[in-house]
């Protein structure tokens, strides 16, 4: 019965956390968000399909676009995800093994709901990719350029780029203005800056040097310190175009 | 019977708009079936990805007539937008032309990206039933690449690097080129206004 009550325990875990995930959704959507990323890092070591019942909760809940990110490695994920009401996905490590899935996913679902996600680290004076940063073991080099990579993934059909500034993840010193500014001249889809939000300035700076179309944070939220209708209230005084 | 039809011209990202009219209280039914099309007290085009796609789904399904000929209420959402309107510029297709203009690729320039994909202040420029409780000024979620010129019958105007139509009505047919149904409080008074709509 040991393993009965482990399995119940985990199954328990699992829908404690589907309800904080909806909780959580819901009062960011209350309090203005504009758009919600979902990491969904459930792991799946030997292959077998991934519970994905959760975003069709998500998108029953919100009546704002969501995106979700993490897991979706081949067409029938994309598929299963977007058919269960997700308005974009995110893919990143799977891009970097098979550039051609990013070709396949914009013309079967449309450039607009492609989004690709690059993990990109500063170093002697340029800047490139690292794949597999879910797992610190696993975490390394692409052997790619961030600026090449952004160029490629584009003419492939990414419909937007979310650029997680790894020097700066977790940091929260602010955004990475420089590697983003270059970024954006290369960039014609919309490009969102991740990594590194600590305050309210981080968010004005990021906007107004970098050229960014969107800005993603987590902690800052979960911790509740930066209150979004606070943000969104100082971007506006700040002659940020934004949705109040 | 649904009181809503919801034509199935493909695309993956119908749950949500599903979603939205449960929200709603409304049962919307997701069909290419040419009489339960006909029947459905009101009727909405949505669409995403490329025009000749959609439009091939459509003759494949025989549906071009029976939606040109509806009358009762017909939303177009994004896509079903431009599918009602006279041709894409979108690899030239032409489309149902019961609302006029050609949809145009939108320019590049000024640092815009394209697809335009966010959240947009949009301008009734028109009063109309559908948009109804709608301030100047909302703020709308946008997902396309092509665009409605500024027209007559425009309703709404919204601003890429120009001004496009954001809304476009004629007699029963009523387009939005965003997607109310992830537009929020907005979008939802859209929604429940285009259910009370006697055009």
């Amino acid at each position: 019965m040991r393993d009965g009550v482990v399995v119940k325990g985990v199954r328990f875990r699992n829908h404690r956390i589907v309800g904080d995930i909806l909780e959580l959704a819901a009062r960011y959507c209350a309090e203005g968000a504009d758009e919600l990323v979902f990491y969904d890092i459930t792991a799946s070591p030997d292959d077998r399909s991934v519970d994905r019942s959760w975003v069709a909760n998500v998108a029953r809940e919100l009546d704002i676009p969501f995106c979700v990110a993490g897991g979706i490695r081949s067409m029938a994920d994309a598929e299963e995800v977007l058919n269960r009401g997700a308005d974009k996905i995110s893919i990143n490590s799977p891009a970097l093994a098979d550039p051609g899935l990013v070709d396949e996913l914009a013309k079967r679902f449309g450039s607009q709901c492609v989004v690709i996600g690059i993990d990109s680290r500063a170093e002697s004076g340029d800047w490139f990719v690292y794949q597999y940063t879910g797992d610190p073991d696993k975490t390394s080099a692409a052997q790619r350029r961030t600026l090449d990579w952004v160029q490629e993934v584009q003419a492939r059909g990414a419909g937007e780029i979310v650029l997680n500034c790894m020097n700066q993840d977790g940091v929260r010193e602010g955004y990475d203005c420089a590697q983003l500014a270059a970024v954006r001249a290369v960039c014609d889809v919309p490009l969102i800056a991740s990594g590194g939000a600590g305050e309210k300035a981080h968010f004005l700076e990021v906007f107004e040097n970098a050229g960014v179309d969107g800005a993603l944070a987590a902690s800052v939220f979960h911790s509740g310190e930066l209150p979004i209708p606070e943000l969104k209230r100082y971007l506006a005084n700040h002659q940020i175009e934004i949705r109040i | 019977m649904s009181r809503l039809a919801i034509v199935d011209s493909g695309g993956a990202n119908i749950a949500s708009l599903l979603f939205a009219f449960e929200r709603l209280g409304v049962a919307a039914e997701l069909t290419t079936d040419a009489e339960t099309i006909r029947t459905a007290p009101r009727v909405i085009l949505p669409g995403v990805g490329a025009a000749g796609d959609a439009m091939q789904r459509l003759r494949d399904a025989q549906l071009v007539d029976v939606v040109r000929d509806l009358r009762q209420p017909v939303l177009g959402i994004c896509l079903g937008m431009q599918l009602l309107c006279e041709a894409s510029e979108e690899e030239d297709v032409e489309c149902l032309g019961v609302l006029p203009g050609v949809a145009r690729r939108l320019s590049v320039s000024d640092g815009l990206a394209v697809p335009n994909m966010g959240w947009c202040a949009t301008s009734p420029i028109r009063a109309h039933a559908v948009l109804q409780g709608v301030d100047e000024g909302s703020w709308f979620y946008f997902l396309h690449s092509y665009a409605l010129p500024v027209a007559d019958e425009t309703i709404a105007t919204a601003r890429h690097t120009h001004e496009f139509a954001a809304a476009v009505a004629r007699d029963n047919f009523f387009a939005a080129q965003f997607h109310p149904e992830r537009s929020s409080r907005a979008g939802a008074t859209l929604l429940a206004n285009f259910l009370r709509w006697q055009p």
